[in-house]
């Protein structure tokens, strides 16, 4: 499996989800907030997918089982509280996972160090959404707590090392447990409990093994590209 | 590193002059995202061009406007190659720069200097107050971040630090 496809998948599939917000956002800030970060996440995408081969082909031609992404990127946004849930744990992630990528001398070192950069301002925001909903009123910290929990069995998959890529997956794991632990107090919210690492953890992202909803997304940005094969601006 | 001939350099002054594609009141060269001209054949040239933001959508606009005038002045082929390391970062954009991006009523970004980012205060670039709020870390381009003046309660876009 080509770490670059995994990486790039988890970019494009994020920045994906996060474009369906358009029109929708509870105020015009987040609106151009999400988008922003919708554009970074492709950005990243279309060089992490280039160096697999073609970006397109590989965007808009592969069938479901072939995408390699977390099953975390491709759950639907729910409300806010959730949509800044999936935004916690994958910026949080992305943000470790690149700081040690950036330092080592891989192929993904110069992408990594670029973006780095624009994650740190995503997981910022995410994590001052999620001191403003946990520490906010007793409807928003519910949301936000039942956004978490939603999504927590989704983030065991998070520390499956990806071959080809290297990253010390056990630091990972426990750094952003951490991190993740140290803002939920600050937000006054609760450590999710259950399973991340059982048989009742989900997971299989990265084998090609996908939740019912990525299907319908996948269908949807894919469409014109295969109605109109090779349609341009 | 090689010295640049007379002409690279010549080019290098007309493709930094390019206006910047989302904020024209700054070009290339004072933005800090022209990486180099290099003459590689008879009437072939390669630029080499970084962008400000993974994602910036602008790079290909910027890459077919370095293009035409580098065909203007008679370059048959030029291939404008996009490289991300070492990554761009706001203390390239020049003095210069950063005093028309304020002329423009958005604050410039201030100076990272060393790995520890500095936290001076932000200026209005209206009024010159130093008294300011954030209201958005995202505004109209992936680059810029939305802030209010509360001395004269105009809001103004600020390029923050990267």
């Amino acid at each position: 499996m080509s770490a670059a496809i995994a990486l790039g998948d988890d970019a494009l599939v994020l920045s994906q989800r996060l474009g369906e917000w358009a029109g929708h956002a509870p105020v015009l800030e987040e609106e151009v907030a999400l988008a922003n970060i919708a554009l970074d996440l492709l950005g990243q995408a279309r060089v992490l997918l280039s160096m697999a081969g073609d970006e397109d082909e590989l965007a808009y031609l592969r069938e479901e089982r072939a995408f390699r992404n977390l099953q975390l990127v491709e759950q639907p946004n729910g409300d806010f509280a959730q949509t800044i849930a999936r935004q916690l744990y994958f910026s949080t992630y992305q943000e470790l996972l690149y700081e040690q990528l950036a330092d080592g001398d891989s192929e993904f070192a110069p992408l990594a160090a670029k973006a780095l950069k624009e994650v740190v301002y995503h997981r910022d925001h995410a994590e001052h959404w999620t001191l403003r909903l946990g520490d906010g009123t007793a409807h928003s910290r519910e949301r936000m707590q039942l956004g978490l929990n939603t999504l927590w069995r989704y983030t065991g998959e998070l520390f499956e090392p990806i071959e080809g890529c290297p990253a010390d997956w056990t630091l990972l794991r426990s750094r952003w447990q951490a991190r993740i632990g140290s803002i939920l107090e600050r937000a006054t919210l609760a450590l999710p409990e259950g399973a991340r690492h059982t048989a009742w953890a989900a997971g299989g992202g990265r084998q090609g093994v996908h939740t019912e909803p990525f299907g319908r997304m996948l269908a949807e940005m894919q469409h014109l590209h295969r109605s109109h094969p090779g349609a341009t601006w | 590193m090689v010295t640049a001939t007379p002409l690279e350099a010549e080019l290098m002054e007309l493709a930094g002059a390019v206006p910047d594609p989302e904020m024209p009141m700054v070009s290339l060269a004072e933005l800090g995202v022209l990486r180099g001209v290099h003459l590689v054949g008879p009437g072939r040239v390669q630029v080499e061009l970084t962008p400000t933001y993974t994602g910036c959508p602008a790079i290909e606009t910027m890459s077919s406007d370095i293009e035409q005038v580098l065909h203007e002045r008679g370059i048959a082929e030029v291939e404008v190659r996009t490289v991300l390391s070492p990554p761009w970062s706001t203390d390239a954009i020049t003095a210069e720069g950063r005093r028309k991006l304020a002329e423009a009523g958005i604050a410039p970004p201030r100076d990272m200097g060393g790995p520890v980012p500095v936290t001076l205060a932000i200026r209005c670039p209206h009024c010159g107050s130093t008294e300011t709020t954030l209201l958005s870390r995202f505004s109209s381009t992936a680059c810029k971040a939305l802030r209010r003046c509360d001395s004269c309660r105009e809001p103004f876009d600020h390029f923050k630090e990267l």
